[in-house]
């Protein structure tokens, strides 16, 4: 008889307890991601993550380290002031589209320019989740959403805002890249972008920065299948996945 | 140590240092920048960290941050900083975070002016930010004072687990007098900081919050912050009588600068044999609350007239503390308009002429 | 001498904070209490900017001074705004070079003094300060020469030469200083 093996485990970052997320929220597959890498890379135990406000406002409990709950937006000042004092631990902030791309915006791009040496994992799926559905700064030309009932209007609310572009035309040294996690393939690539991204950090490099398209079925009013082929066909037509800015330069 | 002549600016911030706290995070603002321009050079020189944030909603939410670690962090501001930083001194207050900040109060309200004010004193005792939480609030009125009680601060604020600030007005930053720094700085002992953010390295993760979603807990976390501030009302009031005396019809009571005028003022008419005494609070929160009752409720004691560079702030603790047991007077210049002895002295003889204080000519 | 008061006026870049400064030094060695309080902010930029120095054997308390017991003016607009301050009885040095008016008081002493002129046969014109500052102890033997010296010598020691032409202004304001009061017993 062949003797029985694990072959998959919750990953040591994550704690056992199960998460408040909706039913096809993609928020768990980047928790899990972002957990298997901080393992992988052996860092568990000297690593601080903040919380934003928002949807993953309660990561603190599903992480298995050391996390700050931040105000909403600032939690790259938290983790500036964090790792400014604590050079030798990694620190990531975790944060949604309306968390860092409005409130926030102030707070993210000083520390992108300072290359402060965090992670950020910036979580867009082009709406506010936890407020019930309102227009996030990510939201797309014409979507429907409750503060933009009738679609939204780039005429008077402006264009969706493309964080790893707007980032990159920064001149400071920084890692940026955009990844998805509505199919496998893209899974597997968006675990190997985060890996880099905390690699960035262990060797003290640089900032580093991956955006992850995310779903959000029950704000989008649609079932779980439909919201990862609207990422596909939407999200991502107008947010490319892809490397934005490296610190070797090349993308 | 020998006395040096240094800007109250200059000496706050080598306080800070003295007391181990080399770790500052600031947005400029006048009338306190000597503080950042001189710790941008000396924290280097300790191995400390130092940062010009992006704002003041950045300044005060880096120091949540770095407050996590554990190590000692403060910030320097004035007035309008102060109010953009109020989100995050509300959540450290939440979250139970040590943390000293210094206004260097000037006037207001809105962007207002740059000369010295105490009108921030509802701001710094009241509350300021959202939520029950209340600040440790000290007031020095001379440079040497302005020293030691930043090092106090730091002291009291790991102490409590909880902001400390001290308000000074313009002219406390903008001053130079001697100070005298200890040779060697010593505090009592306390409790290792079990609570800070290290890693979650052979235990539980630590989770540094101000959210508390279950109304129970939050309401723990409550009574737990009320706690402590009942033991700062039992274990920290401080205050300074100046020549309170058994003849005296008059009782002042001012804080920060606008005392050390009324002293002038005191001193002015005991010349022209009138006696007047001063209570002065150095702790704002907690207020001296049993010391000024007692000095106020003398018998001797007939009307209680507070001043301030402010349209009326303390006074209303003031009132509330003397209870309608003596009148309770007020005086107050704004606007970066400092009370003068003269008019003082003006205010104190019209009160033992007439029982009323005169009204303010602009 | 209980407490002394001065304000010392001119314009940015007269060396009117110094001057203040290196005076609340003097007195620091010697004892005394002192405060320096300048003004700060928009009147920098105008004609006046002006620090006030309170000595005292006493605790200080006010140190916004609003009638001081002596006044350095430095230029025109400081003479303006500070000679009818000055408290009767008092004393007021004025840098003639750049003023030519005295006050029409009869119950403050006066003293005029060519300054600018003094710093620049000393070796420069940005001693002015020193000058002022020399004449005005000479008048008022509110520290002791000595004192100063060695406060100069300490505060702008650095660069050898400035300091020799800061002593030797220093000292000629300080002789026309003496010989307008007459001879000082402390001097």
């Amino acid at each position: 008889m062949q003797s029985l093996t694990t072959t998959f485990t919750r990953p040591e970052g994550l704690q056992d307890v199960v998460t408040h997320y909706c039913p096809g929220c993609t928020h768990g597959i980047i928790h899990r991601l972002v957990a298997e890498v901080l393992d992988e890379l052996g860092v568990r135990e000297r690593t601080l993550g903040v919380a934003p406000v928002g949807c993953s406002v309660l990561a603190y409990n599903y992480f298995n380290t050391d996390f700050l709950e931040s105000p909403h937006g600032r939690a790259p000042a938290l983790a500036t002031g964090f790792k400014r004092l604590r050079p030798d631990m990694i620190v990531f902030t975790y944060q949604g589209d309306g968390d860092l791309a409005s409130i926030g915006m102030s707070e993210i791009i000083h520390a992108a320019n300072r290359g402060e040496k965090f992670t950020t994992i910036f979580v867009n799926n082009a709406i506010y989740g936890m407020t019930g559905g309102q227009m996030a700064p990510t939201t797309l030309a014409g979507q429907v959403a409750t503060t933009c009932p009738m679609g939204r209007d780039t005429g008077k609310t402006g264009m969706p805002i493309r964080m790893c572009e707007l980032l990159s035309g920064l001149v400071t040294p920084a890692y940026l890249e955009r990844v998805a996690v509505h199919f496998p393939q893209q899974i597997i690539k968006a675990k190997k972008a985060i890996r880099r991204a905390f690699q960035y950090q262990i060797e003290n490099k640089c900032f580093s920065l991956v955006e992850v398209l995310s779903t959000c079925p029950t704000n989008w009013g649609k079932t779980p299948a439909e919201s990862t082929h609207w990422v596909e066909e939407n999200l991502k037509s107008y947010f490319p996945l892809g490397v934005y800015k490296t610190p070797e330069g090349a993308k | 140590m020998a006395k040096i002549l240094m800007k109250g600016n200059e000496a706050i911030a080598e306080a800070a240092v003295r007391a181990g706290a080399v770790n500052y995070f600031a947005y400029p603002i006048t009338p306190q920048n000597e503080v950042g321009e001189y710790l941008a050079r000396r924290l280097p020189e300790v191995g400390g960290v130092f940062l010009q944030a992006e704002s003041e909603v950045a300044v005060g939410n880096m120091l949540f941050g770095a407050a996590s670690t554990g190590k000692r962090v403060f910030t320097t501001s004035s007035s309008p900083g102060i109010s953009l930083m109020q989100e995050a001194i509300s959540y450290m207050a939440g979250a139970q975070l040590p943390v000293v900040l210094l206004n260097i109060m000037r006037g207001g309200p809105g962007l207002g002016g740059i000369l010295p004010a105490q009108s921030d004193y509802f701001q710094a005792t009241k509350g300021g930010g959202h939520g029950d939480y209340r600040l440790l609030v000290l007031a020095p009125s001379t440079i040497q004072e302005a020293v030691d009680l930043t090092m106090l601060a730091f002291h009291l604020a790991d102490k409590y687990r909880n902001p400390v600030m001290i308000i000074g007005d313009g002219m406390i930053g903008q001053m130079m007098e001697p100070v005298e720094f200890p040779d060697s700085y010593t505090e009592p002992e306390l409790p290792p900081k079990t609570w800070a953010a290290t890693g979650a390295d052979g235990r539980k993760p630590q989770v540094v919050k101000s959210l508390f979603l279950d109304p129970i807990a939050l309401e723990k976390n409550n009574i737990l912050l009320h706690e402590k501030y009942q033991a700062m009302k039992r274990e920290e009031i401080r205050f300074e009588c100046y020549k309170t005396a058994p003849k005296n019809k008059i009782l002042l009571v001012a804080y920060g600068t606008m005392a050390r005028i009324c002293q002038t003022a005191i001193d002015e008419l005991e010349g022209e044999g009138i006696s007047v005494g001063l209570f002065r609070p150095i702790t704002c929160f907690p207020f001296p609350e049993e010391a000024l009752y007692a000095e106020a409720t003398k018998s001797n004691i007939e009307t209680v007239l507070t001043i301030e560079m402010s349209m009326g702030q303390m006074v209303e603790d003031v009132e509330r503390v003397v209870a309608r047991q003596r009148p309770v007077k007020f005086f107050g210049r704004t606007g970066g308009i400092v009370p003068s002895p003269e008019e003082v002295i003006q205010q104190i003889k019209q009160i033992l002429a007439s029982g009323q204080p005169t009204k303010v000519k602009v | 001498m209980k407490q002394y008061e001065v304000t010392m006026a001119g314009f940015g870049g007269q060396g009117v904070m110094v001057a203040g400064q290196l005076l609340a030094y003097s007195g620091i060695k010697e004892g005394k209490n002192v405060v320096w309080l300048p003004s700060y902010g928009p009147e920098m930029r105008g004609g006046t900017a002006y620090c006030t120095v309170v000595i005292s054997d006493v605790r200080i308390g006010s140190p916004i001074i609003n009638n001081p017991t002596a006044c350095c003016v430095f230029n025109r607009p400081s003479f303006d705004k500070f000679a009818p301050k000055v408290k009767s009885g008092g004393l007021l040095i004025v840098n003639s070079s750049l003023i030519s008016a005295s006050a029409d008081r009869t119950d403050i002493t006066q003293i005029l003094i060519p300054a600018n002129q003094m710093a620049l046969e000393g070796g420069s014109v940005r001693s002015t300060n020193v000058a002022m500052l020399g004449c005005f102890i000479a008048a008022t033997g509110i520290v002791e020469h000595k004192t100063m010296l060695k406060v100069l010598e300490e505060k702008l020691g650095a660069k050898k030469a400035l300091l020799e032409i800061n002593m030797n202004v220093f000292d000629a304001g300080y002789h026309f200083g003496i010989s307008a009061v007459g001879e000082r017993s402390h001097a």
